[in-house]
């Protein structure tokens, strides 16, 4: 049916802006992929490289597995019970998507590290200490970043059985136990596995949590491999081979997140009447100490980042804002083009074209450090690698950003198309025309929405430019890792402080204007 | 003169060819069982679809390579005919400038069309705070704006209650009637072709016949539209 649509001026230059774009974003992933596989020298690994290569796999299932089995209490207790804040906590679960990773990481430490709270106790008590370097606090990380999103795809399972179905439960004479049996662990059994998959990908290309709570030779995962590679030891072909491993991972995982349809982890949480039936005794207890927890879990951290951070704004020094000022331009130039470029894409996706799509989402199947040392490669013989810092971290977060932005924006682009084309196409409006007073005002709030997302990732994003950067290129999530292996840790704290402020800000004023713009 | 010279539209399975011509001026129902192509036969005149072969031809120039926008035409479709976002005055003066650089005469002339069909005074107000036939009433005002000479209608009435559908009946035949509009209207109901309309375009079994006395038609149906009128 839309091959059968007459194509008209604006749609040629849709198609055409898209297909221009598509070449753009297929070149750049292929140009470091071609520099990394023409430096590709020998095939075996050695005994660091697969022990990275293990490390990596395992720590994602870890990650994946504790984080999920921990989530669904959780969304349990959020599905069943109704108090006051609950509709701010689910909306909070959103938050740590755009957390800064650097951020959390400092506030783990004071939770958890040598001198934090939770040694503090364990001391008191007589117990031996935890130590939060290794594969414990990368998990312990990554459950942290993972278990809120888990939540919300929980969550959202839950809210998509049917009220009815507990309607029948209750006048058949279910207990709890059959409730769980016949409704809720079917359900459980469908979205779980999407779940971990989800998270399991994620830490696959895990770089910020691994440099800062991993290292050495039991917890490097591949990325921090490529990254010491490169950094450390100035040992090209490695770092190369390490990249095609990273992205032989990656593309594997791509390829499957592409076969299974993922939960969506966003939107979940409306103040419905009815959902699952709100069991007293001990069921209600367990609730209640499971949000609790939960809810402490993310807000210690964040606390302590807070606590530690604001006696040190006061004497921040100069390069904090120096650096403020650096990540703010790669994140508002890095979203402007990444919306840009998704929206073109998401225009062209609605006019029935399959090829937008794989073109917005085939950056997944890059990584990083795996884009910025193909970059490295082919960029060092000519410049100097720093000099390139920042425009290789506007460009690759652009990039990376992409899909996330391509998948808020594609289903609105749709709609778009189908409820007013052929209005816009009848009235004969230009293609600028219609941008003005079509598509922007009827798509800003997911423009908005995504904008904010780009903007904070942009912001907080901890990769490349740990690759590229000397001294006089920091971003402002560098700077925070500097001060900490300085352990200048009250300086981190404020730096950390500052950046988070500003990530949430930049979110909040995206997804603010988007939604302002778009209540008529 | 509209002319469609031996138009020829395949979707799948689906086939309809249309070879008539209808003086300018006319007002002609659009009428037969659904699924049959009524508003396929209009895409196809409007320019939303392509025909597989024939020509769309006005007044001697051939329209069928002509993007929607460029055709002497001016559709109103049976919803989504003004943006939500927009007042109903800028979806008035989308129908004078498409980029809405409305100079101080072109607010005139969306007051007066607004006062025309009877929604003085409603310019500032947005879609969602109008009923349905005054949102109607607002797509009829944008065309009468565009002033094209062909008018397609694709039973954008058939939401409105029967008192309502018959006053926008008998506005559209009264704005038609000052311009000299042509008119297509495609609808369900013999009643609205037999008050409409004088001609009718049978469509039924893949074709779109040729139009003929509305009275007579209706009086005398063939096979396939007594079914239809049961």
């Amino acid at each position: 049916m839309a091959a059968r649509i007459k194509p008209v001026m604006t749609d040629r230059a849709v198609i055409w802006a898209a297909t221009g774009l598509a070449v753009a974003v297929m070149l750049l992933l292929l140009a470091p992929l071609g520099a990394l596989g023409l430096s590709f020298s020998a095939a075996t690994l050695t005994v660091a490289e697969g022990s990275a290569l293990r490390f990596t796999l395992w720590q994602s299932v870890l990650s994946a597995g504790i984080s999920v089995v921990l989530a669904v209490p959780v969304a349990r207790a959020l599905a069943r019970r109704r108090f006051v804040g609950r509709e701010v906590l689910i909306a909070t679960l959103g938050a740590p998507f755009i957390l800064p990773v650097i951020v959390a990481v400092l506030g783990l430490l004071a939770v958890f590290g040598r001198a934090g709270w939770v040694n503090g106790l364990l001391a008191t008590l007589g117990l031996p200490a935890f130590s939060i370097y290794g594969l414990q606090g990368v998990v312990l990380a990554h459950v942290f970043f993972n278990m809120p999103l888990a939540v919300r795809m929980i969550l959202h399972g839950w809210q998509a059985i049917p009220t009815e179905r507990f309607r029948l439960a209750q006048s058949l004479g279910f207990s709890p136990r059959d409730v769980q049996r016949h409704i809720e662990w079917p359900m459980l059994r469908a979205v779980l596995p999407g779940a971990a998959l989800v998270i399991f990908v994620i830490c696959l290309a895990s770089f910020a949590v691994a440099l800062t709570l991993g290292g050495g030779p039991r917890a490097t995962t591949v990325e921090l491999a490529i990254y010491q590679a490169v950094r450390f030891d100035f040992d090209l072909p490695t770092a190369a081979r390490l990249a095609l491993l990273q992205f032989g991972l990656c593309a594997l995982a791509f390829l499957v997140a592409a076969r299974v349809a993922l939960p969506s982890g966003f939107g979940a949480g409306g103040g419905r009447i009815g959902g699952p039936p709100a069991p007293g005794g001990w069921h209600r207890a367990g609730d209640v100490v499971a949000i609790t927890l939960a809810a402490l879990f993310f807000a210690l951290p964040l606390g302590a980042v807070v606590l530690r951070g604001v006696p040190g704004l006061v004497d921040l020094p100069g390069q904090v804002w120096a650096a403020a000022g650096r990540s703010l331009g790669i994140a508002l130039a890095s979203t402007a083009v990444s919306i840009g470029v998704a929206l073109v894409f998401a225009m062209a996706a609605a006019r029935g074209r399959a090829w937008p799509a794989l073109a917005a989402t085939l950056p997944l199947a890059a990584s990083s450090l795996v884009l910025g040392t193909g970059l490295f490669l082919l960029l060092q013989p000519y410049v100097r690698p720093s000099s390139l810092a920042l425009p290789v971290t506007f460009v690759i977060n652009a990039a990376l950003s992409l899909p996330f932005a391509f998948r808020i924006l594609a289903p609105e682009a749709r709609s778009l198309y189908t409820d007013y084309h052929r209005l816009s196409q009848s009235l004969g409006l230009t293609a600028w025309a219609r941008l003005r007073w079509v598509v922007l005002p009827r798509l800003s709030r997911p423009l908005g929405f995504a904008a904010g997302l780009v903007a904070a990732l942009s912001m907080g994003d901890l990769g490349v430019i740990a690759l590229f950067a000397g001294d006089a290129e920091a971003t402002l999530p560098l700077i925070v890792h500097r001060l900490m292996g300085a352990y200048r840790m009250d300086q981190a704290a404020a730096a950390a402080l500052v950046l988070v402020a500003l990530s949430f800000t930049l979110f909040w004023i995206f997804d603010h204007w988007g939604r302002r713009y778009a209540a008529a | 003169m509209l002319l469609l010279e031996n138009v020829v539209v395949t979707q799948g399975a689906f086939r309809l060819t249309a070879d008539w011509q209808a003086a300018a001026g006319a007002r002609i129902a659009v009428i037969g069982p659904s699924g049959a192509g009524k508003s396929t036969l209009l895409s196809v005149i409007g320019g939303f679809f392509g025909a597989d072969s024939g020509r769309v031809m006005w007044d001697g120039v051939d329209l069928t390579r002509m993007d929607p926008g460029a055709r002497p035409i001016t559709t109103v479709f049976q919803d989504q005919n003004l943006f939500p976002h927009l007042t109903i005055a800028q979806n008035l003066g989308l129908g004078i400038a498409p980029g809405l650089r409305l100079a101080r005469a072109d607010h005139a002339r969306v007051d007066a069309a607004l006062t025309r069909v009877g929604l003085a005074g409603m310019g500032p107000r947005l879609p969602a705070q109008l009923s349905g036939g005054q949102q109607s009433r607002a797509a009829l005002a944008r065309a009468l704006l565009r002033a094209r000479p062909l008018l397609l209608l694709d039973e954008p009435f058939a939401a409105l209650g029967p008192a309502l559908k018959a006053d926008m009946l008998a506005l559209v035949a009264e704005l038609a009637g000052e311009s000299g509009a042509t008119v297509l209207m495609v609808t369900h109901d013999p009643k609205d072709a037999a008050s409409f309309a004088p001609i009718t375009c049978l469509v039924a079994g893949g074709v779109a016949h040729a139009p003929q006395p509305t009275a007579a038609l209706l009086a005398n149906p063939p096979p396939e539209l007594a079914a239809y009128l049961g």
